[in-house]
């Protein structure tokens, strides 16, 4: 089987990590050969395979050394859970330096280095929340991740969010192979979610992979530094992510994506009553206007 | 050889831009014009300070180059970190030829180069650290130095460092002045927003920390502004103001140095000239502290002894003695030099196109030995630096704003000056096509050519050049077929 490359995308604190790092587990017990390249300056990308705080990163370790020359793969590359292979890029703390420089070394490294090469059946890039410059575009570049999983809920922002990432998509799908592959949706119990995100995906061109119900097992089994796979196998989540595991093997449906305008996304949000019609009559008016109309 | 008519060199002008797309050639018109001494705004003739265009072979640099390579490197006794990648440092390194007294690398660090040579790691976890490292070493180090700048390459404003906290911080650690300088190299048009952004700095964090400091004033305490000591330009300029009577209190910043900076708000005139590159803090000392400026011409004897005497006019009589007295004392010596050089250089034509002040203030040493100006431009001058030079240059002769190799080697074609001054880049291309050509930003390692001392080296090395015999064992190029001139510009 071809090596699959696939980033996973979505709004800060969605639950990206927590979801990569369950359903790679799903795809470890599957037998799937699995390596995980957190993307994100807090290099926490890692911890629940791990039962680390925080892996060493790249980018850390390289500054230790000197440079990023004097790095040799088996200093980066841990392994966890099920043989599965873990790398941090690292980065800055907040408010200093260039996390996005930081993406681009580390994955740089990581092909010289020929990461890549070894008997791996699937990679998982676990990406900062928003791109907000192209060292976060990075892992779906040329000859990189092919396949994007948006993590999102029926929440508005993290909707906006996963529609401003279908843009950056079709930004690359046109110069490279890059496409989107689904939106998993991590459920928040919104009114009405798997349908709302159903629709969404829908109206992407794209399809809603699986939905993820809360269950608190997941937090029991973070505080253990662990996936809910290894915390709890009978837990009825460790099937739901079994589940989307699966889904993700026999997952055939890549698309260029169709984002939504913003009109079109507000009339989804309407329809499913989490955003009111608006009454333009109250834009710009200030509180002591509106009560004097009052 | 005979002068070109306007509306020649309008169909000239024309017949250059036909090359180019219809875009390029509407913009680089604008940058185009046959000089009319009747306009008196440059701005209804000329463009100038705008992004040059891409493609073309531009001759601009950088703010950083502003910063780092005009207004700050010279101060000697001070030491200039470049902050980024090791290139930028290294390669503007020493290359001005400001001239300076002092011990280098003791107590004198301008030919030296201090970079934090940026890595990836730098990039990605910020170089804040490492600048404050840097510092302290500096310090251990060279413990004469009398300050530090921090001079910005564009990582550091892409990346966001706080080169500021660093510099306050690090000040008050050590007792010393530093001065963190946001010069990205990506900010601005060419190298004319980095001399803005240095004035700046030395208004922020130079002049405040020297408000109160003691200073024994005369009555004729002058500066001398924007003169980098190329050659030694400034010695030979200071000698002629002190000879008749003044103090020389700062030169900025050709063998200047930190104190004489803090000296200069108490000036009673600052005497400005690069007008480009220091016009912004001549106007800010105006402003704040009440201290006029004038501009001043030092190049050949007839734009000398107006300057001199301009000069003396702000003084009392003994000080306008003093001028006479030095026009006096110099004229023999000027004019064995013009009685020397005129007749092997009357009538010869010149082109030129540099930087700052030189397109307009060298044209008056020309003048005095018989040669004419025929066509300038500037690299980076902003429109009130053309008002000045419309004056300056006869009818109908050329000025080009920043003009792109290919254009320049087409007037010169068409043109065909007997002399050519400009830069590094554009000489060995004049010369393979058989031009006398003089480097007129470095003055082609000689100089200086400020003051009657310059004067007499001026007209040695333009002659040296134009009579050179080896010109006659070339042919140039429109005395020969046209398939011969693609060949010579090989």
């Amino acid at each position: 089987m071809a090596l699959r490359q696939c980033a996973i995308y979505g709004k800060g604190g969605i639950g990206k990590s927590t979801t990569t790092q369950n359903l790679v587990a799903g795809l470890a017990e599957l037998g799937k050969k699995v390596m995980i390249v957190g993307c994100d300056p807090k290099a926490d990308s890692t911890r629940l395979i791990l039962h680390a705080k925080a892996q060493n990163s790249i980018m850390q370790m390289a500054a230790d050394a000197g440079s990023v020359e004097d790095l040799e793969l088996e200093d980066v590359l841990k392994v966890g859970y099920q043989d599965i292979k873990c790398v941090e890029s690292g980065g800055p703390e907040p408010g200093v330096g260039c996390a996005g420089r930081g993406v681009i070394t580390a994955i740089n490294f990581l092909e010289e280095e020929g990461a890549y090469e070894e008997d791996l059946d699937f990679v998982f890039y676990d990406v900062l929340g928003d791109v907000v410059c192209g060292g976060f575009a990075m892992p779906i570049r040329e000859n990189k991740a092919q396949e994007i999983y948006i993590v999102v809920s029926g929440e508005m922002m993290a909707m906006y969010a996963a529609n401003n990432i279908a843009k950056g998509i079709v930004k690359y799908a046109n110069s490279g192979g890059v496409r989107l592959a689904g939106l998993i949706c991590n459920s928040r119990n919104t009114d009405r979610e798997d349908e709302l995100i159903m629709a969404l995906a829908a109206k992407l061109g794209s399809h809603m992979i699986h939905f993820v119900p809360r269950d608190n097992v997941v937090q029991h089994a973070e505080i253990r530094r662990m996936t809910v796979i290894e915390y709890d196998p009978k837990a009825k989540q460790a099937d739901e992510y079994r589940t989307l595991a699966q889904k993700i093997i026999d997952n055939e449906k890549f698309v260029i994506p169709v984002p939504a305008s913003m009109d079109e996304l507000e009339d989804l949000l309407m329809e499913f009553g989490i955003m009111e019609v608006e009454d333009e009559s109250i834009v710009g008016q200030k509180a002591e206007e509106a009560g004097a109309a009052a | 050889m005979s002068t070109m008519t306007k509306q020649e060199t309008e169909d000239l002008i024309q017949e250059v831009l036909e090359v180019y797309p219809e875009k390029a050639a509407k913009d680089r018109a604008k940058h185009l014009t046959a000089n009319d001494q009747a306009v008196d705004k440059s701005s209804k003739c000329i463009t100038s300070n705008r992004k040059s265009l891409p493609g073309v072979m531009t001759i601009r640099g950088c703010a950083y180059a502003g910063s780092r390579g005009v207004v700050w490197g010279p101060v000697k006794d001070m030491i200039h970190i470049s902050h980024g990648p090791v290139g930028c440092g290294q390669y503007s390194r020493a290359g001005r030829r400001n001239y300076y007294v002092g011990t280098t690398g003791v107590n004198t660090f301008t030919t030296m180069n201090f970079t934090s040579d940026f890595q990836e790691k730098d990039i990605v976890f910020g170089g804040d650290k490492k600048l404050a490292k840097i510092i302290d070493e500096i310090e251990m180090l060279f413990p004469l130095n009398k300050g530090i700048t921090v001079q910005s390459e564009c990582p550091i404003g892409l990346i966001g460092d706080d080169i500021e906290a660093v510099s306050k911080t690090k000040a008050e650690e050590h007792g010393k002045t530093m001065v963190p300088v946001r010069c990205e190299g990506f900010r601005g048009v060419s190298q004319s927003l980095g001399h803005h952004i240095a004035n700046d700095s030395i208004r922020d964090w130079v002049f405040p920390k020297s408000e109160g400091k003691a200073f024994e004033a005369t009555p004729y305490d002058v500066t001398i502004i924007g003169d980098y000591n190329i050659g030694g330009d400034a010695w030979s300029s200071r000698i002629l103001l002190e000879e008749m009577g003044l103090r020389v209190i700062a030169q900025w910043s050709g063998d200047g140095t930190l104190a004489e900076m803090e000296n200069t708000p108490k000036a009673k005139l600052n005497l400005l000239h690069c007008y480009r590159s220091m016009n912004y803090i001549s106007r800010y000392m105006e402003e704040k502290h009440g201290i006029p400026w004038m501009e001043y011409n030092f190049f050949g004897p007839t734009k000398i002894e107006e300057a001199l005497r301009k000069i003396a006019e702000r003084f009392d009589d003994k000080i306008k003695e003093g001028a006479e007295r030095v026009i006096e004392k110099y004229r023999p010596e000027w004019q064995a030099i013009v009685d020397k050089y005129r007749p092997r250089l009357e009538g010869k034509r010149v082109m030129l196109y540099v930087g700052g002040l030189r397109p307009r203030h060298i044209i008056g040493a020309y003048e005095d030995l018989g040669m004419e100006v025929v066509g300038t431009g500037y690299e980076f001058a902003h429109n009130d630096d053309y008002d000045r030079t419309i004056k300056e240059m006869g009818n109908a002769t050329l000025i080009y704003d920043d003009v792109t190799g290919y254009e320049f080697e087409e007037f010169v074609k068409r043109v065909k000056p007997d002399l050519i001054g400009s830069g590094i880049k554009e000489k060995y291309i004049f010369q393979k096509m058989g031009i006398p050509f003089r480097q007129m930003h470095s003055w082609d390692y000689s100089g200086p050519y400020h003051g009657y001392d310059g004067f007499a080296i001026f007209a040695r090395d333009m002659d040296m050049t134009l009579n050179n015999p080896c010109w006659d064992a070339i042919t140039p190029p429109w005395k020969r077929g046209s398939a011969d001139v693609a060949e010579a510009a090989e």
